[in-house]
């Protein structure tokens, strides 16, 4: 068997894709709290937990309609956003003049709350979710074996990645999203409907969230804590990446999500610290962040 | 949505300057009379409450005071307190159980333990503001928890168990509960006029200067950053004391010392309590305790419960308890 540092090239490949799979979560989840945070100034602690809503709306629909994967990927974003706009429009709104901390808490007890009752009803162990019989099996790629559904979540979640790049970068709506995060009494001025902008962009954010929740349900089990200890890690990978640009949320995420993939072939104890470390390290060297500028 | 006016201090912002929370001029007589009124009922307490369950609550209580002095007044928010308050846990209890030291020695080793984790990720979190110092504190905190699953000497998910309680002063053996309670509640009293004596000392009253405009403060001289760190030494110092002590308590340090659940409800009980306010913290860190001893047998609906109690403090009740009451007898307590 071949070996690259005396590893065999199984293994690192293996836990490369694993750690592409896990960068391609960090970057839609810390795309979405990026997005949220440009326009509403507000931390989505609940992101996790709406993460995780977004794998049970998928086994949901499965359970009880009988609506496999495919259906779920539209419905269950599609839910949370309307979901997200109801919390948006009915409570959320109330704390924009308010400082930002405000609403860090209020959507951090909006997490113990969707989280605690999913729990409650389904405890934690959690409950299988089947991969859809199209991206069953796999292929060999001579030095690794390649499960189908795992290259879909990464060639997915890219796809997903690129286009929110592209509808914030290069269209209209794009561009009056950046000039609101800007300057949002002046944008408003110019005659553009600024509180309706910032309900679709919660939405939409917390509809990435419920995406890439659907996405994880064949990969782990849909579980109620799923989204609590990854929200965490999220955190540090937007630490690092400073919240001010959207490429450098994806870059940041699956380069983060790579890293520890390595790390856990090469040094598997510090598997589960290694992003804070690097957080800390980055920290020292560059505090706002590699792409992030310095307030 | 916020009266105008009078705030739930530390957090509120806008053009209008916030006037200072409810701190009127002849503070130290005007909270005189209910200082003595908590001494009082806390140490007559026993009488009629579970004394076990007093314990926790002032060893809780005397975490929120700590923490209140970092956000009431300095106006950060951390979410990851817990680090400070479960490294004290397991350093008192690996000093008391593995190497035999006194109750006094091995609560001052933790201490030592929470001052010194304090400055390393003041050093750190201090590098941010507002929303990255909240997201920087919880992943250093997470670290930590991932760091004590994994140590050989915090025993993993059982925990330190077994934490001899030894003797106070050499001479007064701790297995009798009222010589616990009462070592207990002169820590806590000890810790909280601290925590009162530093709020209204020259020193806290530059903290609350840098809460309300740091810039102003900035051009004024003073070194903002150091100001801040020792505040943040200082919390999770007290932080340190309230863990150490809960560990010889109930004999036991264990993962939900330092898991974030506990960073989350440190921050209920102050903002419950009120922050910024002197009492706020005690009767917080009362209430939630309570919470958690009733909600208990109901299984996951505590988490449930103070998510609601989260969610209904910032959307309508920013004073918190301590507060409204202050602002209803206008006076600052």
């Amino acid at each position: 068997m071949t070996t690259i540092f005396g590893v065999p090239v199984q293994g690192l490949s293996g836990q490369l894709l694993l750690g592409l799979i896990n960068g391609s979560f960090y970057a839609l989840l810390s795309l979405g709290l990026a997005i949220i945070f440009g326009l509403l100034n507000v931390i989505n602690f609940c992101h996790g937990a709406l993460y995780m809503a977004g794998a049970f709306v998928a086994w949901f629909l499965l359970q009880y309609l009988g609506l496999g994967y495919w259906w779920a990927l539209a419905l269950a974003p599609a839910l949370v956003a309307i979901f997200g706009v109801v919390i948006e429009r009915t409570m959320l709104r109330r704390l924009y003049r308010l400082d930002p901390l405000y609403g860090l808490l209020f959507t951090f007890g909006l997490g113990l709350i969707i989280q605690g009752l999913f729990r409650n009803r389904f405890g934690s162990s959690g409950e299988p979710y089947a991969i859809p019989a199209a991206l069953t099996g796999g292929r060999n790629l001579g030095f690794m074996f390649l499960p189908n559904y795992r290259a879909w979540v990464i060639i997915f979640s890219m796809i997903l990645c690129f286009l929110c790049w592209y509808v914030t970068e290069r269209t209209r709506f794009g561009s009056y999203l950046r000039a609101a995060t800007e300057n949002p009494v002046l944008v408003q001025a110019f005659g553009i409907n600024v509180p309706l902008m910032i309900t679709l962009t919660y939405a939409l954010g917390v509809g990435l969230a419920a995406v890439a929740g659907v996405m994880a349900a064949p990969i782990y089990r849909v579980n109620p804590l799923m989204g609590s200890d990854l929200i965490i890690v999220v955190f540090a990978v937007v630490v690092i990446g400073g919240m001010g640009s959207i490429l450098g949320s994806i870059v940041t995420g699956f380069g983060l999500g790579v890293i520890e993939g390595l790390t856990k072939v090469f040094y598997p104890e510090a598997s589960s610290t290694v992003i804070f470390v690097i957080m800390a390290i980055v920290l020292m060297i560059r505090p706002a962040g590699l792409f992030g500028r310095a307030q | 949505m916020s009266a105008p006016g009078v705030s739930g201090p530390v957090v509120e912002q806008g053009p209008a300057a916030t006037p200072p929370p409810v701190a009127a001029a002849p503070q130290h007589f005007s909270q005189l009379v209910p200082m003595l009124a908590m001494v009082v009922l806390l140490a007559l307490a026993p009488l009629v409450v579970y004394p076990v369950f007093l314990m926790k609550a002032l060893c809780f209580a005397l975490f929120a005071c700590a923490f209140n002095l970092l956000i009431g007044y300095a106006g950060l928010l951390s979410f990851g307190h817990a680090l400070f308050f479960g490294a004290a846990a397991y350093a008192t209890a690996h000093a008391a159980a593995a190497w035999g030291l006194p109750f006094e020695v091995s609560v001052l080793f933790g201490t030592a333990v929470a001052a010194v984790l304090g400055l390393v990720v003041g050093l750190l979190a201090i590098r941010r503001q507002g929303i990255y110092f909240a997201m920087i504190t919880l992943a250093l905190a997470q670290m930590f928890y991932f760091f004590c699953l994994r140590a050989p000497f915090t025993g993993g998910e059982n925990g330190v168990q077994g934490v001899p309680r030894g003797q106070v002063l050499g001479f007064i053996s701790l297995d009798g509960t009222l010589a616990m309670y009462f070592t207990v509640l002169a820590i806590f009293l000890g810790g909280f006029f601290l925590t009162h004596r530093i709020v209204h000392s020259p020193f806290g009253q530059v903290l609350k200067g840098i809460r309300e405009n740091e810039p102003r403060a900035i051009s004024l001289g003073y070194k903002v950053d150091q100001y801040k760190l020792i505040a943040f030494v200082l919390s999770a110092t007290l932080s340190g004391v309230a863990g150490g002590t809960k560990s010889i308590v109930f004999q036991l340090a264990s993962l939900t010392d330092v898991h974030w659940n506990l960073s989350g409800e440190v921050i209920l009980m102050v903002l419950l309590g009120g922050l910024g306010t002197v009492f706020g913290p005690v009767v917080g860190a009362f209430v939630v305790v309570s919470l958690d001893h009733y909600l208990a047998q109901f299984g996951g609906w505590v988490t449930v419960v103070e998510g609601f109690i989260f969610v209904l403090c910032v959307l309508t009740f920013r004073r918190g308890i301590v507060g409204e009451l202050a602002r209803a007898l206008h006076r600052p307590l």
